[in-house]
């Protein structure tokens, strides 16, 4: 089988729209919606998942075929957990305010079902270069729910997209005002809710 | 005693795992389809809450916290994983109590018993917790001993059991409602747990 072929390349994109983690098969969507008031954090965890996804998902393809199923949960638990740590540490190190914004989401990664969810239901059966597509495609699917949901929420909460003013200073001298509800974490919710209702009534079959 | 009472009333209301920070969201959205399954998966959260959260508390304030093992070695980096193997071990061990002593309530838990280990709600108390040690002892938020490590665990569970048992009720009655066809399931649950929420939040303003 070729670097790319077509199930390969199937594996890599399905994930990014028509079976999305987040919005199709609602997994990890606790820390989806907890870092997307700003665009800045929402890239770093998107970008953090995926590394972790990617790599977890080439080690336990490696070893699917020496892990006892009985203690499997466990074993998948332990590598997950010492990726985030690996994760957790370089984060402090190299940007520190972000991993301040990001608090215990960071650490709840392990915990992320779409991480579970790939391990139980892909590496566990497949090759470690199928499942590094897998992994990959997953995590872009997560982050780029991430960055929509980041992209509305700082524009119109803060009228600034990663840091830098959007909304010119001549707006608001006309009236206009910063929807600070959109900050708040329940409109994360309903604008997951508008994404699901878009993607489900241009695919009516999904 | 005041200090526990506003830490308990906190956790469940101002401090909601669900409303405020989003935790345990898969198994919230997944279970909340009838009432009766929510409140044993509440019940079940509550519980091993009950459990790990001191249990972490302890290993935090005796083993992994700085200078306390070995002096001038903080091990706090390991704390990832040491929670995560402690709360996998006490489902396992609380899935084979139940098993042996109330068969009952172990077939009416079913499969969600074993999830339990990766909740987020679980991981989320135990990391929470680690960050509210080093508060100030003033603040109504910090934990500053065993006791109420043990308040702050039962309180974040029922708050949990609370919204999940609200949010399974208002599930049931939609079953009459004409909702839009794209919006039907998923949609519509997203978007009502965003307006609970909305409601939720009158109570974070609360000074206690």
């Amino acid at each position: 089988m070729g670097l790319f072929s077509k199930k390969s390349k199937e594996v890599f994109v399905t994930p990014l729209l028509g079976n999305n983690p987040v919005t199709m098969q609602i997994l990890g969507i606790c820390s989806a919606l907890a870092v997307t008031a700003k665009l800045e954090p929402a890239l770093v965890m998107g970008i953090s998942v995926t590394i972790i996804v990617a790599l977890s998902n080439v080690v336990i393809s490696l070893m699917r075929n020496t892990i006892p199923s009985r203690i499997r949960i466990i074993v998948q638990l332990v590598v997950v957990a010492a990726l985030v740590t690996i994760v957790s540490q370089v984060l402090k190190a190299f940007a520190y305010d972000v991993s301040v914004q990001l608090s215990v989401y960071v650490g709840l990664i392990i915990t992320n079902c779409i991480l579970m969810g790939r391990l139980e239901a892909f590496a566990m059966g497949n090759s470690p270069w199928d499942s590094l597509l897998d992994g990959l495609g997953n995590g872009f699917g997560y982050a780029m729910i991430l960055v929509i949901v980041a992209f509305i929420r700082e524009l119109l909460g803060s009228g600034t997209l990663l840091g830098f003013t959007i909304i010119p200073q001549c707006a608001y001298e006309a009236g206009y005002l910063n929807n600070g509800l959109m900050l708040m974490p329940p409109m994360a919710l309903i604008i997951i809710g508008c994404i699901i209702w878009v993607q489900r009534s241009k695919n009516p079959e999904l | 005693m005041e200090n526990l009472l506003s830490l308990f009333v906190g956790s469940i209301f101002a401090d909601n795992m669900i409303f405020a920070y989003f935790l345990g969201m898969c198994s919230f959205l997944a279970v909340s389809k009838n009432v009766k399954t929510a409140v044993g998966l509440g019940i079940a959260v509550t519980f091993v809450l009950l459990i790990t959260v001191p249990v972490n508390y302890l290993l935090q304030v005796y083993v992994l916290g700085p200078d306390v093992l070995i002096e001038g070695v903080d091990l706090s980096f390991l704390s990832f994983i040491i929670f995560i193997a402690v709360i996998a071990a006490i489902v396992q061990l609380v899935e084979m109590v139940v098993e042996r002593f109330s068969p009952s309530l172990y077939n009416s838990l079913g499969i969600f018993l074993p999830l339990i280990a990766v909740n987020c709600a679980i991981m989320g108390a135990c990391l929470f917790m680690q960050q509210r040690i080093t508060m100030d002892a003033d603040n109504v938020k910090a934990i500053t001993s065993f006791a109420s490590a043990v308040v702050y665990a039962v309180g974040s569970g029922l708050g949990w059991m609370l919204s999940i048992v609200c949010l399974a009720a208002v599930r049931e009655k939609m079953a009459y409602c004409n909702v839009p066809a794209p919006l039907r399931g998923l949609g519509i649950t997203f978007i009502m747990v965003g307006l609970m929420a909305m409601a939720f939040m009158c109570f974070s303003g609360i000074k206690m």
